[in-house]
């Protein structure tokens, strides 16, 4: 190198041109840099859209998220009314939160500055502290969730196959289906908290997910000793409130649990599999009327904890609705049986065939135990009230299925017509249906109101069940041999209901329509039978509004008496009558034995 | 007459731009007889945390092992967790992936013109370039959503696609950098001080290099082409034209030599991809983050990051989280035991230059 670099003098000079440039920086605070349209802010919650489901908590990798009450928000079915708070001194604006969130109400903002000295203050909840995020919404999760929206499709028989025979429509998950649809859940537990035997469904979903049936059948059977019903015919609120569900189909929790159940295939392996402690016998005995669903589980979990258990069953067979009420398309005899078996095996004993009040009085079975368990269900049906109701091939539909459930052959002819819109309208239009009938629902509102699950009624429409809405019946039409030859029908109208409730249907003067049939099935409710209890007993136990007056126990007015199922509460379905054993039964033995 | 040897401690507030260490110098004089590295100020177990982490939640924290440069560890954990799962990337992906890597790359020789200069007292150019840095930056924000921590290329693809007319911006950067480098050339390249203060200085010849385990721009420096992105091609870069600038000086001035070609081919690059990218998505997406688990396995990628060659090793026990992930930065080898040797006989006031003239990243080190 030379002693003196010339060119390496001169030419950093020509750093002087850059004195006429615009400078980089901008003049702050006077001017503030806009963020571009995907920045990565702070965070904004819509609180309203938000349901509480903590997905945001549960991926924060900083645990910056956490879940609190706020004031104005509360919980409800499906919303766990907590809110997501934000510490943004430990964020790390990965905006994963915002990927996860089912709903889609939490996102990140433009927004990048705030200054404060009070370190507490850095705690947000997002849409309440920072209302104003609402108008700077950056990083949204429509296009990118990472929330699986799309249930794995449940392969069942065709509809018109189905109408031939008895056999199971729905032919459940294979291994594969089951681990895939198992890992779409987000174990938020909105669904443990609206079941009513708040099953451990987060739980036994991932156990299925991870492939460990085994563990899922342990877990399922922690508090519900009838799984393999549920998992074919429960109502499933717990779908209802899927997290997923807000933006596409819920968590197939019912499938999932009837594919980890059907992977005991016997009574024996079931056994093997849950392998229960069965307690030492602890000298109490325990009388049950009724075996249903909720008499079974207050059986099964009261002989787990060493209680000699023993079951009146008035029928042949055990399950109560389930085993004479369910078309056994939905709940083959097989499944039940096995079911049952597996109670059995335990140490429950079950009298069939035994009504009580005709062939074992109440105050034996009241005498002879210590505690007495009532899960009587409702076995009557409501009659419609219309002219000509009593004529011959009028029938109520849970009877109809009562009988069809018991082997017993019932003349319908091919035409039937059955009024209402519950499951057992549903379940006696698709049966019917199986007989070769031509069958017709009559139900007063709208498709939409109907009560029934609408995986039935899409399944009756599949198999040619014609519904018609809005039908309010008048009077039945008979022949000369006083048998049902039609029934005649108003059209009605929607009428909003002026307090806020569902809309009411209102009769259309002159819409009169007469719809050829060979028979009439009822199927708008039933009601309990209380006759058994008698004497003393019909006053002690009080009833109220045809069902028994129950504390938060299932205890009765009469302490040693409990109850529970469909002559308790009004949901009328089994997963509440299991949780009705369920609970009775940790209450008879905090009185008997925890003292 | 020998001077008595004084113990000399160098950090560890950034020594120069790298990050916060240490180096312990046995000095005689101005003359550095021993040199001892001394990190762990900025350990944070990265690694460790990552096997607490669920597999999607280990992605957000690869970003954090070297500041300046975070998109290639991003890249190299989606590459082996995809190798583990057999998972695909759509070719939109992959090519909006090296777009990224080389703006990344990019964005990391501007901060490293800011570091090398900055430690010889030229702080102009650290002006100019850190400022233009902020125009990738800005590019990378509206693409991204974050400056710096970008957390955009993840397992299956990309986070999200380009915005419109994100091409043409690109392009139109590209164009801007493009005319800077000559300016930085001329502030740089053709200043005396700087040709002076590091022709000669920080040696690593190519025995040495060997020796260490050397790679990237520092083995490139001593005359060896070697670039993963062309011995072990990934994502597109076999379909690249490009090329691997070398030179033989094997001081600080050959590496800034290849560092300044370097940036060019980057550009060249950058113009390619977008010129190539076909359409279509460019995510091919997980499962649920919650239940996502990876087969049992392991993999190991490569990456050429602007220091050179990192390694990618994750292995996978079949559960919801990482079993191990092991970055081998170029880091480690060039700051701790290279540094070492190449220091000795050096001048202080050198120090801070060669370091930044090694590559030197402390947050890669200590992961």
């Amino acid at each position: 190198m030379s002693f003196f670099d010339l060119k390496g003098t001169l030419k950093p000079l020509t750093a002087l041109k850059q004195f006429g440039r615009k400078p980089h920086t901008i003049d702050f605070p006077k001017v503030s840099l806009e963020a571009a349209d995907r920045y990565r802010g702070f965070h904004y919650n819509e609180i309203d859209e938000c349901i509480g489901c903590g997905n945001c908590s549960t991926i924060c990798q900083n645990a910056a998220i956490d879940m609190i009450r706020v004031e104005g928000v509360e919980g409800k079915k499906g919303d766990s009314g907590l809110r997501p708070r934000v510490d943004n001194g430990r964020c790390c604006w990965c905006a994963l939160c915002v990927e996860v969130c089912p709903t889609g109400s939490l996102s990140l903002t433009t927004d990048y500055m705030y200054v404060s000295d009070d370190p507490d203050s850095f705690l947000w909840v997002p849409g309440i502290d920072n209302p104003e995020g609402k108008n700077k919404l950056s990083f949204t999760s429509a296009d990118t969730s990472l929330n699986d929206f799309n249930r794995i499709p449940m392969p069942e028989l065709e509809g018109m196959d189905r109408v031939k025979s008895f056999a199971e429509v729905v032919l459940g998950y294979n291994e594969e289906m089951a681990r895939a649809e198992a890992s779409r859940c987000i174990s938020c537990g909105l669904c443990t908290e609206v079941c009513p035997d708040h099953m451990h469904i987060p739980e036994y979903i991932n156990a299925i997910a991870s492939g460990n049936d085994a563990d899922a059948v342990r877990i399922i059977y922690d508090n519900n000793p009838l799984p393999e019903m549920c998992g074919k015919v429960c109502t499933r609120r717990c779908e209802d409130v899927c997290a997923i569900a807000t933006r596409g189909d819920a968590v197939a929790i019912r499938w999932l649990k009837r594919y980890a159940t059907e992977t005991a295939k016997t009574a024996d392996i079931t056994y093997e599999i849950v392998n229960p402690e069965i307690k030492e016998p602890n000298g109490y005995k325990v009388g049950i009327v009724g075996a249903g669903p909720s008499g079974l589980t207050a059986a099964y979990y009261l002989a787990l904890r060493g209680y000699d258990v023993t079951i009146y069953e008035a029928n042949a067979k055990a399950g109560g609705a389930t085993m004479y009420g369910i078309p056994k398309y939905r709940f083959p005899i097989e499944s039940l049986d096995k079911q049952i078996e597996y109670i059995e095996k335990i140490g429950v004993k079950i009298h069939y065939n035994t009504k009580v009040g005709k062939d074992i009085s109440f105050d034996k079975i009241y005498k002879e135990n210590d505690v007495v368990f009532m899960g009587v269900g409702f076995p009557k049906a409501w009659t419609l009230g219309i002219e000509g109701e009593d004529a011959k091939g009028s029938m109520q539909a849970v009877n109809y299925l009562y009988m069809i459930n018991a082997d017993e052959k019932v003349e319908i002819g091919n035409k039937v017509a059955v009024i209402g819109g519950g499951n057992v309208a549903i379940d006696a239009a698709r049966v019917a249906r199986r007989f070769g009938a031509d069958v017709t629902i009559l139900y007063r509102r709208r498709v939409q109101d109907m009560p029934a699950d609408w995986e039935e009624i899409e399944g009756a429409e599949d198999e040619g069940v014609h519904i018609v809405p809005q039908a309010i019946p008048i009077k039945v039409i008979t022949d000369k041999k006083g048998k049902v030859s039609a029934i005649e029908y108003l059209m009605a109208e929607m009428v909003p209901d002026e307090k806020g409730g569902r809309p009411k249907p209102v009769p259309i003067e002159g819409s009169n329509k007469v719809l050829e049939i060979t028979a009439l099935m009822g199927a708008i409710g039933q009601q309990g039978d209380y006759s058994f209890l008698e004497g003393a007993y019909a006053e002690k136990i009080k009833v109220e509004r045809g069902r028994f007056v129950v504390n938060e126990k299932q205890q009765t007015t009469d302490p040693k008496v409990f109850a529970g199922g469909d002559a308790v509460n009004r949901t009328a379905d089994a997963i509440s009558a299991i949780a009705d054993g369920f609970r009775a039964c940790k209450a008879i033995d905090e009185m008997l034995v925890k003292k | 007459m020998r001077e008595k040897a004084t113990t000399l401690y160098l950090g560890p507030q950034h020594p120069g731009i790298t990050g916060n260490m240490m180096i312990r110098l046995k000095v005689e004089g101005d003359t550095i007889v021993g040199a001892t590295t001394e990190v762990g100020y900025l350990h944070r177990a990265f690694e460790k945390l990552q096997e607490k982490r669920n597999w999607l939640q280990s992605f957000t924290l690869m970003c954090r092992f070297c500041v300046p440069e975070s998109d290639p560890m991003e890249e190299s954990y989606a590459r082996a967790v995809e190798a583990i799962e057999g998972r695909e990337v759509p070719e939109r992906a992959k090519y909006i992936r090296v777009m990224v890597l080389e703006l990344a790359r990019l964005a990391s020789f501007m901060l490293w013109y800011g570091g090398q200069n900055g430690s010889l007292g030229l702080y102009t150019m650290g002006q100019w370039s850190v400022g233009d840095r902020n125009y990738i930056l800005d590019l990378f924000e509206e693409l991204t959503g974050g400056r710096v921590y970008h957390m955009y290329i993840w397992p299956g693809g990309v986070r999200r696609d380009l915005p419109k007319g994100f091409e043409q911006r690109v392009l139109k950067t590209m164009d801007y950098m493009e005319k800077r480098l000559d300016d930085y050339d001329d502030l740089m390249f053709d200043n005396a001080i700087f040709k002076k203060r590091t022709q000669g200085v920080g040696i690593v010849n190519k025995e040495k290099a060997i020796e260490h385990g050397v790679v990237g721009p520092v083995l490139r420096g001593c005359g060896i082409r070697s670039d993963i992105r062309i011995d072990d091609p990934y994502e597109v870069y076999d379909k690249l034209d490009f090329e691997v600038p070398t030179s033989d000086g094997a001081d600080i001035w050959a590496r800034a030599l290849v560092r300044r070609r370097e940036a060019r081919q980057s550009i060249r690059i950058i113009r390619q991809v977008i010129d190539m990218m076909p359409g279509g998505s460019v995510y091919n997406k997980i499962p649920n983050p919650q239940k996502w688990t990876l087969p049992k396995g392991d993999a190991y990628v490569r990456t050429e990051s602007v220091r050179g060659e990192i390694g990618m090793y994750i292995a996978s026990d079949g559960g919801l989280n990482p079993r191990r992930v092991h970055l081998r930065g170029a880091a480690y080898v060039h700051a701790i035991t290279l540094l070492e040797d190449v220091l000795i006989g050096e001048n202080i006031a050198d120090v801070s230059a060669i370091m930044n003239s090694l590559g030197t990243c402390p947050p890669e080190i200590e992961r």
